[in-house]
């Protein structure tokens, strides 16, 4: 069942067009990413669906709500971790967590409960007495997730969860996005890591200069993304002039040699391997391990942008 | 309830966060307390009744305003305002919850020289109802000038020096310390439009027993800024908090 429809919601800034007419769907229980490089109209787009910025056009139905008129009632069943650790440096860890209850009406009892519990699972537990300005990186992350979740939402925003903090941090809170996958929660989370897209999403958008370029499921997305099959092979011996010969004696096969010891080899069909080991064994070029290249987010990606995105944006995203 | 919950939290947050960074200690208490010492020192005994209403009123103006620009502009650029905004409360709540931290440091604030002009001057004759009414709707109209001057700033100190431009002049514009009568002509429709004057006209019939206006004519006009003052914010905030 739908959750959230988006139908060709815009955003101008001034002149600019930070969001181009986008439309997608989110079921209930998935997480859906929200895939761009910087600068892409990511947070604008969270932003208009959670009430902090008004869409120039559009709709957005969230939970049966007009999220446009009826702002403050969609507020009540989604949480928000912006892309900024947005606490305040004044308050421990504690404090900043009770507080962000309050706001949500939990009484006193109910929320100091809350609050201890969500420390111990970030395993804050002992920095919870801490002013949250003396927090690391990784750890003013967590507690502003802690903070999202505070209200126990239905629906989750994430705005690039992990971006800029340590590897550790980024594992625990990517294990914790699908935690609350399993408990039934809809997330929403963007990100410029493609990596981390193809791990915890079910269903993926990419988003490039205010246009949604693709959307699917990742299978889908990979399915569609390399026609052929790609293998590579671990070899040694000299490997001068091969890349002729082995496409004029086996002429389905697209050959590369990226180094001196391996062969990159693409093909419309599947490869019998045999008859080219065999073939290569005869010129004297031993093959210590052939695997198959499984095409990657990235390919679909560099696919689909190859036109519409340069390569400095396209790295950034890498 | 929920409601009540989320505004005793916010309200308590800004005390227990803001009443005590530096740009509301130098503007909302160190001016307003030098200012006040500074004029009962060099005036004789006999004088500090007379000076009592503007001390009280200015202590006020400055307070409020002082405070909103802190609350405001710092929630505001270390983002986390935005919590706020995302909170599933009414945006008048939020409103009331911010200016509630003001008005109280305002009128804690305007005691203050109370407190001082205790041990030079008999304050038996002061009618304190009146007194106390008058501050809260000082606090109450000036808190909202400093609301609407603290969403349209950015940084703390350009909140600050802009409140200067407005608290500065009515120092001496709304009857602080210069008698109304005596300043000249031209400027006199000025003050008649900006609701201190009625606070402190208020203040002085409290204290010294004489006013230009009938107490209850002040209380009217006051309340009418205030209605008139709220409705700008509440527009001005539509405008730049949800862009
Ligand atoms: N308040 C704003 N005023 C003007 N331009 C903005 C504003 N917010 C974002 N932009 C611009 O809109 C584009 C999209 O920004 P954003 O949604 O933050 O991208 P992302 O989150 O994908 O990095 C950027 O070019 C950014 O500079
Ligand atoms: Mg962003």
């Amino acid at each position: 069942m739908e959750i959230v429809s988006v139908t060709n919601l815009k955003k101008k800034y001034g002149d600019f067009l930070a969001v181009d007419d986008i439309s997608f769907s989110i079921k209930e229980g998935e997480v859906f990413g929200f895939l761009g490089p910087n600068g892409a109209g990511k947070t604008s787009t969270i932003n208009m669906m959670i009430g902090l910025s008004r869409p120039t056009s559009g709709q957005i139905i969230i939970d049966g709500i007009n999220a446009v008129k009826d702002v403050k009632k969609v507020q009540r069943i989604i949480g928000v971790v912006p892309d900024e650790n947005n606490l305040y440096g004044e308050m421990d860890g504690f404090e900043n967590l009770c507080f962000c209850a309050a706001l949500y009406g939990m009484r006193k009892a109910e929320r100091e409960k809350r609050a201890k519990e969500l420390l111990e699972q970030f395993n804050l537990t002992n920095a919870g007495k801490r002013p949250f300005r003396a927090y690391s990186k990784g750890m003013k992350r967590k507690l502003t997730i802690a903070a999202g979740i505070v209200h126990d939402p239905k629906i989750l925003f994430l705005d690039e969860p992990t971006t800029g903090i340590d590897v550790e941090s980024a594992r625990q809170i990517r294990e914790l996005i699908l935690t609350l996958k399993d408990q039934g929660k809809t997330i929403f989370i963007t990100t410029h890591y493609i990596e981390e897209a193809q791990r915890v999403c079910d269903r993926i958008a990419f988003i490039v200069k205010g246009r949604i370029v693709k959307i699917g499921t990742v299978r889908e997305l990979l399915e569609n993304a390399v026609s052929g099959h790609k293998l590579k092979l671990k070899v040694a011996g000299s490997l001068n002039g091969v890349k002729d010969e082995l496409e004029n004696h086996f002429q389905t096969l697209q050959v590369q040699i990226p180094d001196d010891n391996s062969i990159l080899i693409t093909s419309k069909e599947r490869v019998a391997l045999s008859p080219i080991v065999q073939w290569l064994d005869a010129k004297g070029i031993s093959v210590y391990e052939a695997g198959e290249i499984k095409p990657t987010l990235e390919d679909v990606f560099i696919k689909i942008t190859g036109n519409s995105c340069t390569k400095s944006e396209r790295e950034k995203v890498i | 309830m929920e409601t009540a919950i989320a505004f005793w939290n916010i309200l308590k947050k800004d005390i227990h966060n803001y009443y005590l960074k530096p740009p509301n200690i130098s503007w909302g208490i160190i001016f307003p307390l030098s200012w006040t010492l500074m004029q009962l020192i060099r005036s004789p005994d006999m004088e500090i009744i007379e000076l009592l209403p503007g001390l009280m009123a200015m202590s006020v103006l400055f307070g409020t305003t002082s405070m909103l620009a802190v609350t405001i502009t710092f929630e505001k650029r270390a983002q986390s305002f935005d919590r706020l905004l995302l909170a599933p409360i009414s945006l008048s709540t939020l409103v009331f919850a911010k200016l509630s931290g003001a008005i109280i440091f305002g009128m804690v604030n305007a005691f203050v020289p109370v407190a001082f002009a205790r041990f030079f001057a008999d304050l038996r004759g002061t009618n304190w109802p009146i007194a106390i009414i008058a501050v809260l709707l000082i606090a109450v109209t000036s808190a909202l000038l400093g609301l609407l001057i603290a969403v349209s700033a950015k940084e703390v100190f350009e909140a600050q020096t802009f409140s200067n431009f407005f608290r500065f002049p009515m120092l001496f514009l709304c009857g602080l310390f210069v008698p109304i009568e005596n300043l000249p002509s031209f400027v006199k429709p000025i003050s008649f439009c900006l609701p201190l004057t009625y606070g402190t006209d208020a203040l002085n019939r409290a204290i010294r027993g004489s006013s230009v206006f009938d107490p209850l004519f002040n209380v009217f006009i006051m309340v009418v800024f205030g209605a008139l003052l709220f409705y700008l914010c509440q527009r001005n905030i539509k405008k730049n908090w949800i862009l």
